[in-house]
């Protein structure tokens, strides 16, 4: 169907001249593409936002994140959390520097991954896109609600016992959750230094 | 033929593919140790191994001389591929570089976490879009075919592209920038295709890698010039490089430019993925100098570790760039800033693009410092790093110690002693 309209408008566009760059049919589009189901939709989402909408139901504690945490997570990252060969994950007393260089994105040498995050929806989308190494992908919501618990409640950001779910992990308020300025971007936008050059 | 020379010669008996695979592998290794030069001299009179392919290989797919030496390096602070196999950051060898193209196969590569490259079957892959559109839609690569073609000269560059003090080469300050003729359908194109809904905002661009690596563009921008790309430099992209489809955002930093693109959700506010969080900042000043890259130049010839055999006239050479659009001008100075000449633009000029600059240049045989800064169709003049100091109110000297926040397009200073070696002056 779309097509036989891609097909007049093109046969229309032809009649006019054939105007460079025009669409091919009347309401601008090619008719090419699949439609997806909403199932197909929904398999392939993962993407978290900041105030929870698409988190899956479940739920999870730090005392189940613990027990994950050691069989899933230690033999890369260090059993208290820090010390291995992946980032720092649990903040050590007293400090002590990563031998993680730099991450990619770059938050530098002794910084804690959970902590930087302003969201903890950005935690709990990270793991369970990118966790366990060669397994990414595989953990149950439960259980990325429980690392996510886990690993705040060692960081010093929640209590032990208190439960994430879809309603209270966006509530979370994160240490970091002022640290960033969103910029402006316009086309055509100069950046604010260095500032336009002087006659 | 048994060799004694370097790794990167080294080759085994066996068969063609086998030995050509052990070869890449063994210059990767040796590369990710250090243990490859960024500009090989072979001893007088020596004579390389020759790469001996057989003739039907180089009639289906042609290789450099094997003269020329030319090779990636990995960033010093962590090797790739590392402990886990993950590739980080590798530098292209832009002392090498002429005209303003990268060799697809010379193209830096950054990744996010760190990454194993996917082997994503062409006829499998898919592009999904869909949130905040009227007719979410799944395109195949034959589909996206189907819609009309860009092809567009752009540089992608990591926001990790920091020169510092202790780094010696040209290659080791600026090798995380380059450019390529990127062929595919304008991202508009396909949102239109979508219809994107009143209220969307930005677009969450994910990669097919297995970390899914995602990142969030303003809406503005997608609809701007973004392209879905499969074609780099005349064939398909690379797979380093995220075939069979990456997302290109030009003149922003490199991890905005999704690899393996898989999937673009149409959302009505920051999403602050993973990879966008590592590049926020609390300081507003410096978060609005993200996103877009301001301008940029460096002199590739002469720069660092390179030597010049004796006063005389020389062609000095180098890139300019900008986030911002085309480079307008690109001056030269070598008595390290005192005074400015403007040098030639020669090649093409494109927007968000590596441009070549060059001058005749007759080196008298005295110490000096050369630097280029360059200037963008927006007007914007690249910054020194003491007008860097003054903007952000520290000591002048502060940043020859100190690493810029955010990104760094501040002007390079290469010093040629009398002896004719070159070094970095920050």
């Amino acid at each position: 169907m779309r097509f036989r309209v891609a097909l007049t408008a093109m046969i229309l566009c032809l009649c006019c001249g054939g105007l460079a760059a025009a669409q091919s049919s009347t309401d601008g589009t090619y008719g090419v593409g699949k439609t997806p189901t909403p199932e197909e939709i929904r398999a392939a989402d993962i993407t978290i936002s900041p105030d929870g909408k698409n988190l899956p139901p479940g739920k999870g504690t730090a005392k189940a994140g613990a027990a994950i945490f050691a069989q899933k997570c230690a033999a890369c990252h260090g059993e208290n959390g820090y010390g291995g060969l992946a980032p720092i994950l649990i903040k050590p007393e007293p400090p002590v520097k990563s031998s993680t260089p730099c991450l990619a994105p770059c938050i530098g040498p002794g910084s804690v991954m959970p902590l930087h995050a302003p969201y903890a929806t950005v935690i709990w989308d990270y793991i369970n896109r990118a966790m366990p190494f060669r397994q990414e992908g595989s953990l149950e919501p439960d259980e990325v609600y429980a690392l996510t618990a886990f690993l705040l409640y060692k960081n010093g950001v929640i209590k032990e016992d208190e439960v994430l779910d879809q309603t209270t992990l966006p509530e979370v308020k994160m240490p970091n959750r002022d640290g960033y300025a969103i910029p402006d971007w316009k086309p055509g936008m100069p950046r604010p230094f260095p500032n336009k050059r002087k006659g | 033929m048994e060799s004694k020379k370097s790794p990167t010669t080294k080759r085994a008996t066996g068969s063609k593919q086998a030995s050509r695979r052990k070869f890449l592998a063994t210059g990767a290794a040796a590369a990710a140790l250090g243990a490859v030069q960024t500009t090989a001299v072979p001893a007088a009179g020596q004579t390389a191994a020759p790469e001996t392919k057989s003739l039907s290989d180089l009639i289906a797919y042609g290789d450099r001389s094997e003269y020329v030496k030319s090779v990636r390096v990995a960033v010093d602070e962590r090797p790739s591929p590392d402990e886990f196999g993950l590739t980080f950051h590798v530098l292209t060898p832009l002392q090498d570089s002429v005209g303003i193209i990268t060799p697809s196969s010379l193209h830096f590569i950054g990744t996010h976490r760190g990454s194993i490259v996917p082997d994503i079957d062409p006829k499998q892959h898919r592009l999904l879009i869909h949130g905040m559109v009227d007719r979410p839609l799944e395109f195949s690569m034959d589909d996206l075919r189907r819609f009309p073609a860009v092809s567009r000269v752009h540089f992608i560059e990591c926001l990790g592209n920091h020169s510092k003090a202790k780094d010696k080469t040209v290659q080791e300050t600026h090798g995380l920038t380059s450019c390529s003729e990127w062929t595919g359908v304008l991202l508009s194109t396909l949102l239109k295709e979508c219809g994107v809904q009143k209220g969307a905002s930005w677009v969450v661009s994910e990669g097919a890698e297995e970390v899914k690596g995602a990142g969030s563009i303003r809406l503005a921008k997608a609809m701007d010039d973004c392209i879905a790309a499969y074609g780099q430099n005349g064939e398909a992209v690379r797979p380093q490089q995220g075939f069979p489809l990456r997302l290109v955002v030009p003149g922003f930093e490199g991890i905005y430019n999704t690899k393996w693109l898989r999937r673009i959700k149409v959302v009505d506010r920051y999403y602050m993925t993973y990879n966008d969080y590592g590049h926020i900042s609390k300081d507003e000043e410096v978060a609005a100098l993200t996103f877009q890259w301001g301008p940029k130049s460096v002199i590739t010839f002469p720069s660092g570790g390179q030597t010049l055999p004796g006063p005389g006239v020389y062609q000095l050479t180098g890139l300019a760039w900008s986030g911002g659009g085309a480079v307008r001008r690109v001056e030269v100075s070598t008595d390290g800033g005192e005074t400015w000449k403007d040098a030639e633009i020669r090649g093409g000029v494109h927007p968000k693009a590596h441009t070549r600059f060059g001058m005749d240049w007759k080196w008298d045989g005295r110490e000096c410092v050369v630097v280029s800064r360059s200037t963008d169709e927006l007007g914007q003049v690249q910054p020194s790093r003491a007008e860097l100091a003054a903007f952000f109110k520290v000591p002048p000297d502060y940043y020859k110690t100190h690493g810029v926040q955010g990104s760094d397009n501040t002007i390079q200073p290469w010093r040629v002693e009398s002896d004719g070696s070159v070094h970095n002056a920050i």
